[in-house]
């Protein structure tokens, strides 16, 4: 499991840097926000995103993708983070697309996938139903109707979820509550008749939906992967989630890291620079080591994954709870270093601290991975 | 690759075949092998274990064949050190000559310096020790007033220095000492090796938290010491004695990585002896959650040291990485028993004496040594300062 970057991925992050900061600029996402903007992204920004292959990565070339792998795809999170930029990558590039390559059968990715790299279609995983991330605790019931099967229930936080294509519900099919066994996952078409979808508008000004289920009927083909046996699907590509969207957030600390030092350096107070100041010296440099230690945990999750290493799913919440810990901190610091002008909506650096709370709160803050940390490893 | 590959089975043959049996258990404080005229030996086969090391050069395993060292490539004592590692081989030989003043001496030293000396290192017969700190320069080492005055062919030194790690049993001591008093503080100040068989230089041992002495008070008084026994140039030692400490906070910041961790039972297990267990789960989820905690924070933490050794042999500069590793690692450290001791209870807060196994009432003891972890080689302060003036460039 190398530990530093290879000379391609490199490239990616050069190219993902530079694009970001030029197309998709922390401004963007503040005029989604102000503009009400019915989408929650920029459709253009994320053609530009598809022509440039990182929608493939995660997808074989017999579907038009590279098969680049996680850890090439998190170089272009952690530039997304960097500028705090709205798009479908995790739910469309990452998530359905880890979904159909692992769990689709042949016809499922003829029909899905080549419309998805292609920056065409939009997915969203419909999981949670809860204020907490619980993968198991699925309420939300599908029943066979003749061939096909009929779903009714609610979900909650569905990350791009008012404008998807196609849903993929996690439902169950047997088991009791919070059973590993008796969830199934289908492909639901996004305005099939008795979904409602509704938008959710977030601290972080980034998309979610809760989506309502009542009797929507799907044929045979809707069903993703193994009818009941959903649960190790879920989780290989939760694995995934996590340690991608842990180099997003990578990418937004140490990006609020370096604009707070940049801060200390420009702001006089009492004639001096307030970074001169010892109490905040010492916070920046416990900054920087968390951001060392994080970015760490993130290369060697995403490695671990293009491997299927033993300890990919181990290392998947490790870099979670540390990203979700660093971001947490690099926000707050942020905003308490930039004194006043920190806590106005004008200025920016408010942006990575609401940002930060509801990353964390994605697919398991930190005390969720701490205590499946700690199941992995038998304690 | 090969001939890594071929070293690699030489090497463990060659351990295999000459390490004693009783050299590969777990290695008590008090049993550490540190050398000098005044060793004492709790068992024969220290002595008979670091003698066939010795002889090897592998005590310094990098150090050039000519000064007795092992003459090995980075790589090839990386080899050794795993090796050793997994056949949990004692480390035969430790201490301040061979982490700290053998690589400024292989940097700095004269060729009559480093033939003098750098042997009698490797083979363990000299103990060195560490004249840095003095009672009014701690932090601020650079204050230092030791009084170093050249006199024809030796310099007379007068001076006190302070938690001199281990005084009382070495044999030489390494000396900072002001030889200009005029000039600024960081420019007048030499480094000057003292042989401690001179009637003038008395250690007295200071008791620790901890119970023991493994620190004293150096008292100076009319030393001679040789001229030639200047290390650099006159005056120009602070550059020596800075180079000094990055080698001393580079091995302290290895504090995690241990020798013998095999020996160790692992934090979860000593918590799920103590508390119990549900489902196979420590049963307190506060304590579990401390657990998981600190081995998150190790874990990422080697995987951070792994990123720099990697980007190293790949050729880049030493980043500005290196720079936090002394500071994390001793609170880690630290971290570390503060869990153990919660995982304890009482049990981790025997002193002496019935009640208690030895094993708690060692891990008492090193609780209480940690706490010296984030002074010792600079405080964790320092290191945040050093932090933020090179790697962040925040002002003064
Ligand atoms: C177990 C042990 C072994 C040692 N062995 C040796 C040895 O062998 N040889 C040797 O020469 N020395 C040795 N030392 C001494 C060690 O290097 C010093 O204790 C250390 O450098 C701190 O100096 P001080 O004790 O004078 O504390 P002080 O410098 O007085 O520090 C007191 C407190 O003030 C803080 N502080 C000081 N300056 C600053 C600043 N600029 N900014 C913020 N905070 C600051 C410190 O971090 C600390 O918390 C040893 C110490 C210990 C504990």
């Amino acid at each position: 499991m190398p530990m530093i970057l290879s000379e391609e991925a490199q490239m990616v992050r050069e190219t993902a840097l530079e694009f970001f900061r030029e197309r998709s600029p922390i401004t963007a996402l503040r005029k989604l926000r102000d503009d009400n903007d019915a989408t929650g992204f920029s459709r253009a920004l994320w053609q530009q995103m598809a022509e440039l292959g990182w929608t493939g990565f995660l997808v074989s070339e017999d579907h038009g993708g590279s098969g680049f792998g996680v850890a090439g795809l998190a170089q272009v999170m952690e530039a997304a983070g960097r500028t705090l930029a709205a798009s479908p990558l995790l739910s469309t590039a990452l998530l359905g697309a880890s979904l159909l390559d692992l769990g689709g059968s042949a016809d499922q990715k003829d029909e899905y996938l080549p419309p998805l790299v292609a920056g065409e279609a939009i997915l969203a995983l419909a999981l949670e139903e809860a204020a907490h991330h619980a993968p198991t605790r699925i309420a939300t019931t599908a029943r066979r109707d003749g061939a096909g099967w009929v779903l009714d229930g609610r979900k909650v936080f569905v990350l791009d979820g008012h404008v998807a294509d196609h849903l993929i519900v996690a439902a169950r099919t047997g088991g009791g509550a919070d059973e590993r066994a008796g969830i199934t996952l289908f492909l639901v078409p996004g305005d099939a008749p008795g979904v409602t979808r509704s938008r959710t508008i977030m601290v972080d000004s980034r998309n979610a939906a809760i989506v309502t289920l009542t009797g929507v009927a799907v044929g045979p083909d809707a069903v993703l992967g193994p009818v009941d046996g959903g649960a190790d699907l879920l989780d290989r590509v939760l694995d995934r989630a996590r340690a991608g969207l842990a180099a997003e957030m990578l990418g937004s600390a140490e990006e609020a890291f370096e604009r707070t030092v940049q801060y200390l350096k420009d702001r006089k107070q009492f004639g001096v620079a307030i970074g001169s100041f010892q109490a905040l010296k010492h916070r920046a440099a416990q900054m920087f080591c968390e951001v060392e230690i994080t970015r760490s945990a993130v290369m060697a999750a995403t490695a671990a994954l293009d491997e299927n290493a033993n300890d990919a799913a181990l290392l998947a919440s490790l870099a979670k709870a540390k990203a979700s810990e660093t971001l947490y901190l690099c926000g707050n610091e942020g905003v308490q270093m930039h004194g006043g002008i920190g806590m106005t909506d004008e200025h920016e650096i408010g942006f990575f601290m609401k940002r930060a709370r509801v990353a964390q709160a994605t697919f398991g803050d930190a005390a969720f991975h701490r205590d499946r940390y700690a199941a992995l490893s038998g304690y | 690759m090969a001939a890594l590959d071929a070293f690699r089975s030489e090497t463990r043959a060659w351990l295999e075949a000459n390490c004693p049996p009783a050299m590969r258990t777990l290695m008590p404080e008090e049993e550490q092998v540190a050398g000098g005229k005044k060793a004492t030996w709790a068992r024969p086969e220290q002595k008979q274990w670091l003698e066939r090391m010795a002889a090897k050069g592998w005590t310094a395993p990098t150090w050039p064949r000519q000064y007795g060292g092992g003459g090995l490539s980075p790589e090839e004592a990386l080899v050794l050190e795993e090796e050793m590692q997994s056949l949990g081989c004692r480390p035969p030989l430790r201490g301040m000559g061979l982490t700290m003043l053998g690589p400024v001496l292989l940097e700095y030293g004269t060729e009559e310096q480093r033939r003098a000396h750098l042997p009698r290192i490797v083979t363990g017969e000299i103990r060195w020790c560490q004249g840095y700190s003095e009672p009014e320069a701690g932090s601020d080492l650079a204050s230092l007033r030791t009084r170093a005055v050249l006199q024809g062919d030796h310099f007379l030194v007068n001076g006190h220095k302070i938690w001199t790690s281990n005084a009382h049993l070495s044999d030489w001591i390494f000396c900072l000492v002001r030889t200009d008093p005029a000039a600024k503080k960081h420019e007048g100040i030499s480094f000057l090796l003292i042989d401690m068989d001179d009637p003038g230089v008395r250690p007295r041992p200071i008791r620790l938290i901890s119970g023991k002495s493994v620190f004293c008070e150096t008292f100076l008084e009319n030393v001679r010491v040789p001229k030639e026994n200047l290390v650099g140039q006159l005056n120009k030692g602070w550059t020596i004695a800075k180079r000094l400490l990055e080698h001393e906070r580079k091995g302290i910041g290895g504090i995690g990585a241990r020798a013998q961790a095999r020996f160790e039972t692992p934090m979860q297990d000593v918590a799920k002896h103590y508390v119990g267990e549900v489902d196979g789960r420590i049963a307190d989820p506060a304590l579990r959650a401390q657990v998981a905690g600190w081995q998150m924070k190790n874990h990422a933490f080697q995987l951070t040291r792994r990123r720099a050794a990697e980007a190293a042999e790949a050729g880049a500069p030493p980043g500005p990485l290196s720079a936090m590793f002394k500071y994390y690692a001793t609170e880690l450290n630290k971290d570390r028993y503060e869990a153990l001791l919660a995982a304890e209870g009482v049990q981790g807060l025997g002193w002496e004496g019935e009640g208690f196994t030895d094993d708690e009432l060692r891990i008492t003891r090193e609780w209480l040594r940690s706490k010296a972890n984030s002074i010792e080689g600079g405080t964790s302060e320092i290191q945040l300062n050093i932090i933020a003036k090179r790697v962040l460039a925040l002002p003064d």
